[in-house]
């Protein structure tokens, strides 16, 4: 057996660097209630069912007070459905954003007021739908 | 074979204006970069009134005031809030989405390719429109390159009717040999140089290149455009957002700043933002470097670039880190006497943070990461920068110029349309 010895060695080959692992271990009892809890109720998410093609709107004026729609409300509007007549519905008219029931009349569709004192308004080629009105946020005080 | 689509959405960000100004229809339009700057988006007719991408908005203000244009500050808040509509708008048409940009996303269509793809992509456009208003043209191929190219030429000729497929080896071919090299995905001015000088001018003479003379021109980058534009993919859709290698928070002025204070409070305004950035995303950075400069664009007035890369030891995501460091660059390269515009904080070297090397000597982290947490709670529950700390200052008088932005009709709620009743 030849007999040992000892060499220089540079020190760039000395391993120091030592990878430090850290863990950590969770103690105490876990939450009785763990397995049964459910989310806080997600009124939003039941009001836009389709988000990413809903759009939140704040209504100005009061031709729709009969339909229970109230100057400030706050109304989604869904790009997703297709509006049919009787809808409540987001249109363009002329460029100009208003909000009225959707009627057919004859074969015409109309843009009809639930006010006294508004005109109903002919779908024509000024007239664009631009959603329909699926749902209504109203608070009456903070 | 691949069957690969992608999606682009026409002049996004005037798009997103006329969403819900029906003002902007129909007439120019063009959206101005931070600072209101310069051109960045232009509507169809404004480039017909020929507006460029970049022009500088206060150079052409003549001409934009003459023929009408609108001029919007861009509203990136909506813009980001519209992309996340478009995405989801298009998902159930794709097995797999990868976003590529604000605007535009590749399409995995494999798993429908035996279906009429065009009648497929035109469902998909009109999906997006019904859900969004924003229009869109499709590019479908058998690569990205090529999905990418059969976009472009989709958006150019009216024959294709918004949906540009180059699976047919004659249509490609016909598009390909009409292209400009230039224009090609991944062809810089430099290489389309190179190219030109060979008397290559065409995508379908890129198509054609010998591998070794594509190799000879000095770039893979090249060499992988030969093979897709070939139809063979050098890329799939990559599902997982690639590891970022660094990111930026950089913004202009709007009123010049002078003094070392105020520079101060907008560093640390962007160190924090960082930190937040990095934190969303799972990171820590290793390298962060601080610039502030002068107008390059007024040649009369003195001029100063300052910078300092700071290393940051260990890697961190810690916001008073960050502007710890970024504090530290500015007082380096400060030079009193100069008004400058424009600032900006630079991450490099990041990694996600559970990878992070440990040190020892670290500190107490553990009370740090809950600080910062707790911060981005506070900051995201009240809007941005309500918890600061106590260097980033309250004063703003340094923030962005931006006259014309629209409100962010779709993410907050003083701020939703009105429709009249």
């Amino acid at each position: 057996m030849p007999p040992l010895r000892l060499h220089d060695v540079p020190f760039e080959m000395v391993p120091h660097q030592a990878q430090l692992l850290l863990y950590s271990t969770p103690a105490g009892f876990p939450s009785p209630a763990q397995d049964d809890m459910d989310e806080p109720i997600d009124l939003a998410g039941w009001l836009i069912e389709h988000p990413a093609a809903s759009y939140l709107m704040r209504v100005s004026g009061h031709s729709m007070t009969a339909a229970g729609i109230v100057d400030g409300d706050m109304v989604v509007v869904s790009r997703a459905v297709e509006a049919r007549p009787g809808d409540i519905v987001v249109a363009l008219v002329h460029g100009d954003r208003t909000m009225k029931r959707l009627r057919r009349s004859g074969d015409r569709l109309w843009l009809v007021p639930e006010a006294e004192g508004y005109e109903r308004i002919i779908v024509d080629e000024h007239v664009e739908i631009w959603g329909v009105v699926v749902a209504l946020a109203r608070r009456y005080r903070t | 074979m691949s069957t690969i689509a992608l999606i682009d959405c026409n002049n996004f960000y005037v798009s997103c204006e006329r969403a819900f100004d029906a003002a902007l229809v129909g007439v120019p339009v063009v959206v101005a970069s931070n600072n209101d700057g310069c051109a960045i988006a232009r509507s169809n007719e404004a480039k017909a009134l020929g507006v460029k991408m970049g022009d500088p908005i206060h150079l052409i203000r003549d001409r934009l005031d003459k023929h009408g244009v609108v001029v919007r500050s861009s509203n990136y808040t909506l813009y980001g809030d519209m992309q996340r509509r478009v995405v989801a708008a298009v998902e159930q048409f794709a097995s797999e989405v990868e976003i590529y940009s604000i605007d535009e996303s590749f399409l995995d269509l494999e798993p429908f390719k035996d279906r009429d793809l065009v009648v497929h992509a035109n469902a998909m456009r009109a999906q997006v429109q019904r859900w969004t208003t924003i229009p869109t043209c499709v590019g479908i191929g058998p690569t990205k390159t090529l999905a990418k190219l059969g976009n472009a030429a989709a958006k150019k000729n009216p024959l294709f009717d918004g949906v540009g497929d180059l699976r047919d080896a004659a249509v490609r071919a016909w598009v390909l040999d009409r292209f400009p090299a230039g224009d090609v995905w991944g062809v810089g001015r430099a290489t389309a140089a190179k190219l030109a000088a060979l008397g290559i001018v065409t995508a379908g003479q890129i198509r054609d290149m010998q591998v070794k003379q594509a190799r000879a021109l000095g770039t893979v980058v090249l060499e992988r455009l030969v093979a897709e534009l070939q139809g063979v993919p050098a890329s799939a859709v990559e599902m997982i957002e690639p590891q970022r290698k660094g990111m930026a928070v950089t913004r202009s002025f709007g009123t010049p700043v002078r003094d070392l204070d105020a520079l101060m409070g907008a560093v640390a305004q962007y160190a924090m933002r960082a930190g937040e950035k990095l934190r969303s995303h799972g990171l820590v950075a290793g390298q962060l470097t601080v610039f502030f400069h002068t107008n390059r664009f007024k040649k009369d007035a003195g001029q100063y670039q300052g910078m300092r890369r700071i290393a940051l030891h260990p890697m961190t995501a810690d916001s008073l880190e960050l502007l710890a460091a970024a504090r530290r660059g500015v007082e380096g390269a400060w030079r009193d006497g100069y008004a400058y515009t424009k600032a900006g904080i630079m991450l490099d070297d990041l990694v996600a943070s559970e990878l992070r090397p440990r040190t020892l000597f670290e500190g107490d982290s553990d009370r740090r990461e809950r600080l910062m947490s707790a911060m981005d709670e506070v900051n995201a529950r009240f809007g941005r920068f309500t918890a600061v700390p106590a260097a980033q200052g309250f004063k703003r008088d340094w923030r962005m110029r931006a006259e014309n932005r629209s409100p962010a009709w779709t993410t907050r709620i003083d701020e939703v349309p009105v429709v009249r009743a």
